[in-house]
């Protein structure tokens, strides 16, 4: 089974020619399997967005090639929203597409124009809604009268009611308060766990990327500059600060730990596991203190 | 596609023309246009182009902006010189050829090719106005040069601040509308297909969120300038006060210089 997303020596420039023109990707290559769990981070302007609107034809590489399923969106006789309707794109801020007069109406948008019929739709947005964590009593209201929170997940669950193959979402914690963000990337969570979904999740924090994903993809500069399981990403951790991306608050602790001269690993990037880190360290060092207390 | 789009585009660069006081250039590039229509002979047309091409070279900003500007208006300059060609006749000359109900004179095809290097002369002089001035700075000058008409309480200053704000969010409203009009791509709208029925349909999704949001921002930006205590144009002072400088003087007699012998050749030579 080929990959569900392979990238080939993707180059991406803005306003070519003019004097602002900006190289946003220049030869980003990378693939991803189905059903992964995939985190892109990169400090602001590395290309994220700009890499993920590709993903769904949103973009056209200026060269090399996206192959979604192994088929290239922009070969001649393809059709783009075959595309669109395969990898579901949440967009940063995604409240701003919100339009109808009610949620259920908004959320029923994608579906509707898959040519669903009423019954499929209806069933879908009452899915997609439990997924986003959304009442039933929000649904028949409109989306203008709901807090910010609420808006965001109305927006995902219009995506995630298209039941794309990869999920693409792009911040989706951004501008929320913790308690917001934590609910909503545990959803994604949730929903990547009971669907099999692909989900590829862009932000900027690097705790959030730990917690939830199974492989990250770091962009620096337009290119990628690592791709690689969670753990391996952390042990680089210096590379990481030198990248301008901030690490998660344990790792930096263990990082100077590691600094000081103390014999630890630094790729620890949750509470748990840096206590069983300690526990281990301080086990060894005891029993290094007592081989010595033994010796004559 | 919509960034396309190049009436008004600012084209950033460090250039005389560049730096040069906006009002001279703002009164100058309406020289330029009544002057276009004083010279109606090649000679003059041509002395206008070439230093329309000077200009564009001193303000090194690449011919092919020039192209740019003029595609919109393409259709209309091929529409008039055709209509030029066939209907205009000479009198008593000869027919350059004929062929069923048409006929070309002489005539029809020098006023074809001069209506419409005027034209293009025209477009290419007021886009190289806005390419080296930034729509804020242009405005600016618009209100400096406008200003004795508030004494006939004309309201220059509000109707300045209502431009410059206008233009100051095209650019958001134009990034705006791309987004949007992205995110509901991504949901599988189809905007360029259907009956005209179904293409207005499909506008609804773009159009509610792009007037809800600039609502709010015009409501934002409203109460930014209240908590600022902004109260209409009496008695405002400016942050850049536009001055003149001896460059502008220079460059404003290099401009009447070449703008009096372009106008000139109307009557030095009126045998062309
Ligand atoms: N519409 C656009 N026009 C011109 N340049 C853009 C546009 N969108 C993004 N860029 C530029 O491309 C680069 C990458 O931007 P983006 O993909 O938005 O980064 P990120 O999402 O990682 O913050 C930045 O340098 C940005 O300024
Ligand atoms: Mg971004």
């Amino acid at each position: 089974m080929p990959d569900i997303i392979q990238i080939e020596h993707l180059r991406y420039v803005y306003n070519a020619g003019m004097p602002d023109e900006t190289v946003a990707l220049d030869d980003v290559s990378f693939t991803v399997g189905e059903g992964d769990f995939v985190g892109v981070i990169g400090a602001t302007g590395s290309g994220k967005s700009t890499l993920i609107a590709h993903l769904n034809g949103l973009n056209r590489p200026t060269s090399g090639r996206v192959l979604i399923d192994g088929r290239d969106m922009w070969q001649k006789g393809e059709d783009l929203r075959a595309f669109r309707f395969l990898v579901g794109l949440v967009m940063q801020y995604p409240e701003y597409q919100l339009f109808e007069e009610t949620c259920a109406a908004d959320i029923a948008y994608g579906p509707r124009n898959m040519g669903l019929s009423e019954a499929e739709v209806a069933a879908r947005v009452r899915e997609a809604a439990a997924f986003a964590g959304l009442d039933e009593a929000l649904l028949q209201r409109s989306p203008f009268e709901l807090s910010g929170g609420q808006k965001r997940r109305v927006a995902i669950a219009g995506v995630m009611a298209m039941r794309p193959r990869v999920l693409v979402l792009d911040e989706p914690a951004a501008g929320l308060d913790p308690e917001g963000r934590d609910t909503i990337l545990s959803q994604i969570r949730d929903y990547h766990q009971k669907t099999g979904t692909t989900v590829l999740l862009v932000s900027h924090s690097m705790e959030d990327i730990a917690k939830y994903a199974d492989r990250v993809l770091v962009l620096s500069s337009a290119r990628v500059a690592m791709y690689d399981t969670v753990e391996a990403v952390f042990d680089r951790a210096p590379e990481l600060l030198r990248l301008g991306l901030s690490v998660p608050q344990i790792t930096q602790v263990f990082l100077r730990l590691r600094e000081m001269g103390l014999d630890i690993t630094a790729d620890v990037y949750t509470v748990p596991y840096a206590v069983k880190t300690v526990q281990k360290a301080l086990a060894a060092k005891q029993q290094r203190k007592g081989g010595a207390a033994d010796a004559p | 596609m919509l960034r396309d789009i190049t009436i008004g585009q600012h084209f950033p660069g460090d250039s005389v023309l560049h730096r040069c006081d906006p009002r001279l250039k703002l009164l100058g590039t309406v020289g330029y246009i009544a002057v276009l229509f004083v010279a109606g002979n090649p000679l003059g047309i041509g002395l206008a182009l070439a230093f329309l091409a000077a200009l564009y070279a001193a303000a090194r900003i690449p011919y092919k902006m020039i192209l740019k500007s003029l595609k919109p208006i393409l259709p209309i300059i091929l529409f008039t010189s055709v209509l030029n060609l066939f209907f205009v006749s000479g009198q008593g000359q000869a027919p350059l050829f004929s062929w069923w109900v048409f006929t070309v004179y002489p005539q029809g095809v020098r006023y074809a090719v001069l209506l419409s290097l005027r034209v293009i002369a025209l477009i290419a002089g007021t886009s190289l106005l806005t390419y080296t001035t930034s729509p804020i700075v242009l405005t600016d000058a618009l209100e400096s040069v406008l200003r004795p008409l508030g004494r006939l309480h004309f309201p220059v200053h509000e109707l300045a601040m209502m431009m410059t704000i206008a233009l100051r969010f095209i650019p958001t409203l134009i990034e705006e509308t791309e987004k949007i009009m992205n995110a509901q791509k991504a949901r599988g709208a189809l905007l360029d297909t259907g009956t005209v029925l179904q293409r207005v349909k499909a506008l609804v999704p773009i159009l509610v969120p792009l007037f809800i949001s600039a609502f709010n921002r015009a409501s934002d930006l409203a109460v930014a300038m209240e908590c600022r205590c902004y109260r209409g144009g009496e008695g405002r002072t400016r942050l850049k006060v536009l001055r003149y400088t001896r460059t502008d003087a220079l460059c404003a007699a290099v401009l009447v210089l070449a703008l009096a012998a372009i106008a000139a050749t109307r009557w030095l030579v009126p045998g062309l």
